[in-house]
């Protein structure tokens, strides 16, 4: 690796006094992030990542059941991406699956190269588990830490080149710069520690900031899941896709939304419902448990709904079927998540699950290589939309997207870094962060709402009514409240005025970026009338090819988001009913 | 729903004014966590209230902190558990169980920020970059993966399982007396690589954290990071393990731990009990070659500690006097010796060492009603046969 960084070189994450340039900058330092930060610094430019939290901190962690790649003997590329194309519905772009699904075995090697601690089967080689939606068992892992173990690897790569890139830990993006030529050439930034704003300059952009499942109550995702690179985007004219498909998970703990692996299921755990029947005989015969997860959470949800459930509005996993010592080595944290926060030993009893609002298959539209709709921004991870989860996620196939993508983004923004001059960002950009800051801190105690009841009002609303069953009525009700918080937004107050960790001001921010989030998902969500993956429309039950196999597209205007559409990449495999 | 009063260390640097006590009355269910108390005090009441926080489900590492003065994650303690160690507490002083309330405090060993809000990077960051933490194989890597024992990459996948939380750090006794302590979080980081078949440098690891004076024998055993550590990564083992791989290494250990640790085993191995009167002279200078031909270090040793010895016959700690005397200790009665000697052979013939992962319980605890295939679904079936192939 070569390249040095116009920024200090030996760098300090907590103090900065030069003005921060870097060929390339990364926001968001979850896999996607740190994976296009150390494919870029290869290249040999210049790199800063910035991160509102400490890297290790973001939710890639949350990954527990593993990644998939076709490398086993006997499995193939072909295989893994037909499995991926029916688990989103059709709706996957087949030319971006096919590069995934190709590359997913060299991404594999390489992180096991870098010293990722992949279980191994008797003979010392990678091992597998099965898991949903796929026809092999081609699930690499960790125990049920795989997504921790790969970011704790890649952090380790970025404390190795920390001479190739900067690392900004603890401060928080607040909006993109643009250019005349409407190319991205920068971004406002806070550092934390501080409150101090700084305006980065970059010949390229890219946004790996995650998802938005915190515009949803209860989520399974982390507190800083708040969609700030897919509002940032949008803000400065980039285009969202598929906003309507948001994923509920299967086993979710009830009330605080926990997650429980899939991998639960791949080892063998049973749905049963309150009779203690095995409800997935009705629903899918031939997989069960092992269906896509859209199908399995809306057997559950159906379940519930019809009275088949417990008092709780739950069903129950029943983990107790799998092996004991099984359960030790591979399911350990869910043993953990259990005992401390449900207060049920899973070796010795079913627990209480339901379907909870998880990840974000739409967000910020882009093509293979991490390129948006603006010249010099670029996203990858869960913040983009590539899309080669289309209107439904396989499981373990989220880990892959943020390497295979984020490590395009990053070469393809080196590549731009090497060909461009580079345009310095206007004063302007910053001025206007600043006015936005101080007339948030102008609003007087009492002035309007407060912040975190406008979120929880949010959270609830959107979960009552765009999750796993949707209506026309329910999705417009969510749209008007959306609004009427957007208004209620403008004046309401925070306490805290400093300077110093103001985690306040920044959760203000934060809702900003959700309730766009949550406007653009509810006008897609109404748009599409019909059903397709996560989105399932109780007024149009069925997959309608002729007239919907397209993606909705969103692009920000000052009356909302304006509709558009764009076709579907179909490369061979044709669509047909789908059945598990 | 239950009524508790957090009462929380406090520290606003901008208001120039030092750190403060203050309480917050907040309502919830005792299963939820003392960071749900600290959320909704700030969502209620004062979002100034600073701490770091993520997941809320024990995974990021974000909400280390002192509950009742003990470290670990506030979401991970539950508010009810942690009021009625409060109240225990209060009791044990003999205060009113009304009184007690639960006590939240930021991170010791560490700088504070603002609140609850700590300076990791000087403390911790900089001590787990301090142990080179990054794989250093050798060579070009193979095609395709390295091949190592599946045992070896479930043992590294317990210090893999740290959370960065600095929970061990705040509660190390060790960093307390010694600030240059590489600490218990990034050792356990280093055995990460030392433990792991692929890396090249075992060696130079190894010696490199022995002969750092704030290195692995700057550890005193307390076992307050074993305490502490929210995810069972015991960062002490993973210590006492880079101890014995150095031990291997023929690294001499400073303190002679590991050769005592040797004492203990063949004296009980020998003699059923502990005989006090070989023990040291069997740290410091082993068997028959020891005796006859003592070096320099063992001679210093057993002199210096002589003055312990006669403070301890002095303050009546040494009561058996004759118990000093080689030879006099006395032996297991019956058969009883043969016994120990057959735990020894079952522990040298079962020689794996337990970690989070690999459990030894198994064998002696079948369970009466494990599933047969036939009652696992197809799909699993196949899974676990192609796992297994």
């Amino acid at each position: 690796m070569g390249g040095i960084p116009t920024a200090a070189s030996d760098f300090s994450p907590i103090a900065s006094a030069l003005v921060p340039t870097h060929d390339v900058l990364v926001i968001g330092a979850g896999l996607a992030g740190q994976r296009a930060a150390l494919a870029a610094a290869e290249q040999g430019v210049s790199v800063g990542i910035i991160s509102k939290v400490h890297p290790v901190r973001s939710h890639s962690n949350a990954a527990q059941g593993g990644i998939n790649a076709a490398l086993n003997p006997g499995d193939s590329w072909e295989s893994h991406a037909y499995d991926t194309i029916k688990g989103s519905d059709y709706l996957g772009d087949q030319d971006a699956i096919e590069i995934m699904t190709r590359e997913a075995p060299e991404e594999i090697l390489h992180l096991e190269h870098l010293g990722v601690t992949f279980h191994r089967n008797a003979e010392g080689k990678l091992g597998t588990r099965a898991f949903g939606g796929a026809s092999a068992a081609r699930t690499y892992y960790v125990a049920d830490i795989t997504g921790q173990a790969i970011m704790h690897v890649l952090y380790e790569q970025l404390m190795k080149y920390s001479e190739q890139v900067a690392r900004y830990e603890e401060w928080f993006s607040t909006a993109l710069a643009i250019d005349e030529n409407g190319e991205c050439c920068g971004v406002v930034t806070r550092n934390v520690a501080d409150g101090s704003m700084e305006l980065f300059k970059a010949k390229a952009v890219i946004l790996a900031t995650g998802g938005n499942g915190q515009v949803w109550k209860p989520t399974t995702n982390a507190l800083i899941c708040t969609g700030d690179g897919i509002a940032m985007a949008y803000r400065v004219g980039a285009k969202l896709m598929d906003m309507e498909m948001i994923q509920y998970h299967p086993t979710t703990l009830a009330g605080k939304g926990f997650l429980i692996t899939e991998g639960a299921r791949g080892e063998g755990a049973h749905l049963l419902n309150a009779k203690g029947e095995r409800f997935m005989e009705t629903y899918a015969p031939n997989k069960m448990e092992l269906a896509s997860r859209d199908v399995v959470s809306r057997a559950e949800q159906t379940e519930i709904n019809e009275g088949r459930g417990f008092p709780d509005g739950t069903v129950a996993l029943d983990i107790t079927v799998v092996p004991k010592k099984r359960v030790h080595e591979a399911l350990r944290e869910i043993v953990l998540v259990g005992r401390d926060f449900a207060g049920v030993d899973i070796t010795r009893e079913p627990i209480h699950i339901k379907p909870g609002n998880h990840y974000t298959m739409g967000g910020v539209k882009t093509d293979v290589d991490g390129r948006t709709d603006i010249p010099g921004l670029y996203s990858a991870g869960e913040t983009a939309c590539v899309s080669v989860h289309g209107g439904n996620r396989l499981g373990a196939n989220s880990l892959l997207d943020t390497l295979i993508f984020g490590r395009r983004s990053g070469v393809d923004a080196a590549s731009r870094a090497k060909r461009i001059e580079g345009s310095t960002p206007s004063k302007k950009v910053l001025e206007d962060e600043d006015a936005m800051i101080a007339e948030i801190n102008s609003r007087a105690k009492g002035s309007g709402r407060r912040v975190s009841e406008i979120k929880l009002e949010l959270g609830t609303t959107m979960d009552a009514k765009v999750a796993v069953f949707r209506d026309e009525a329910g999705i417009q009700e969510a749209l008007e409240i959306v609004r009427r918080l957007k208004e209620e937004t403008k004046t309401a107050y925070i306490d805290d005025h400093g300077s110093v960790f103001n985690q306040d001001l920044l959760g203000a921010i934060e809702l900003g970026y959700m309730l766009d989030n949550a406007e653009c998902t509810c006008i897609a969500a109404l748009e599409r009338k019909e059903s397709r993956g996560a989105q399932y429309r109780t007024d149009f039950p069925e997959r309608n090819d002729e007239e919907w196999l397209k993606h909705i597209d969103l692009e920000q205007t000052d009356d909302g988001p304006e509709i558009s559409y764009s076709e579907v990449t179909i490369t061979g495999w044709k669509p047909e009913a789908r059945t598990y | 729903m239950a009524d508790y009063t957090i009462k929380v260390r406090r520290f606003q640097p901008e208001s120039g004014e030092g750190p403060y006590w203050e309480q917050f009355k907040v309502e919830l269910e005792p299963s939820l966590s003392v960071l749900d108390a600290l959320l909704q005090t700030k969502d209620r009441e004062d979002g100034s209230l600073a701490v770091r926080c993520s997941c809320r489900a024990a995974i990021c590492g974000s909400c280390g902190m002192k509950i009742n003065g003990q470290s670990g994650l506030g979401c991970k303690t539950q508010i009810g558990e942690a009021q009625e160690l409060a109240e225990k507490k209060m009791g044990a002083v003999g205060g009113s169980a009304e009184r007690a309330v639960v006590v939240i405090e930021p991170m010791g060993n560490m700088p504070v920020i603002k609140d609850l809000v700590t300076d990791m990077e000087s403390t911790h960051w900089a001590k787990i970059r301090r142990v080179t933490p990054w794989l250093l194989p050798h060579g070009a890597p193979p095609e395709r993966e390295y091949i190592v024992e599946p045992e070896s990459m479930l043992d590294i996948t317990q210090p893999m399982a740290c959370i960065q939380c600095g929970a061990c750090v705040s509660s190390c006794l060790s960093m307390e007396a010694d600030p240059g302590f590489i600490g218990p979080a990034a050792l356990a980081k280093a055995y990460r690589f030392v433990g792991d078949p692929r890396d090249a440098e075992t060696k130079e690891r190894l010696h490199d954290l022995a002969e750092d004076p704030h290195g692995i024998y700057d550890c005193t055993h307390c076992f307050a990071c074993v305490d502490a550590c929210p995810k069972d990564v015991a960062p002490m083992d993973q210590i006492m393990r880079l101890r014995r791989r150095a031990g291997e290494e023929g690294i001499e250990d400073p303190n002679s731990g590991h050769d005592h640790e040797i004492a203990f085993v063949k004296i009980i191995e020998k003699k059923g009990t502990l005989d006090e009167s070989l023990l040291l002279q069997e740290s410091f200078a082993p068997g028959i070659k020891g005796k006859l031909k003592p070096s320099k270090r063992a001679i210093k040793e057993m002199l210096g500690s002589i003055p312990t010895a006669i403070r301890g016959i002095k303050t009546g700690k040494m009561r058996s006097l004759p118990k000093l005397i080689p030879g006099i200790h006395h032996k297991l009665p019956d058969g009883a010796q043969d016994d120990v000697k057959a735990i020894y052979k079952h522990a040298e013939e079962h020689n794996e060492e337990f970690n989070l992962y690999i459990k030894g319980e198994e064998d002696v605890e079948p369970e009466p009603d494990e599933p047969t295939d036939a009652i696992l679904g197809d799909e699993a079936a196949a899974a676990a046969e192609s796992e297994s192939a």
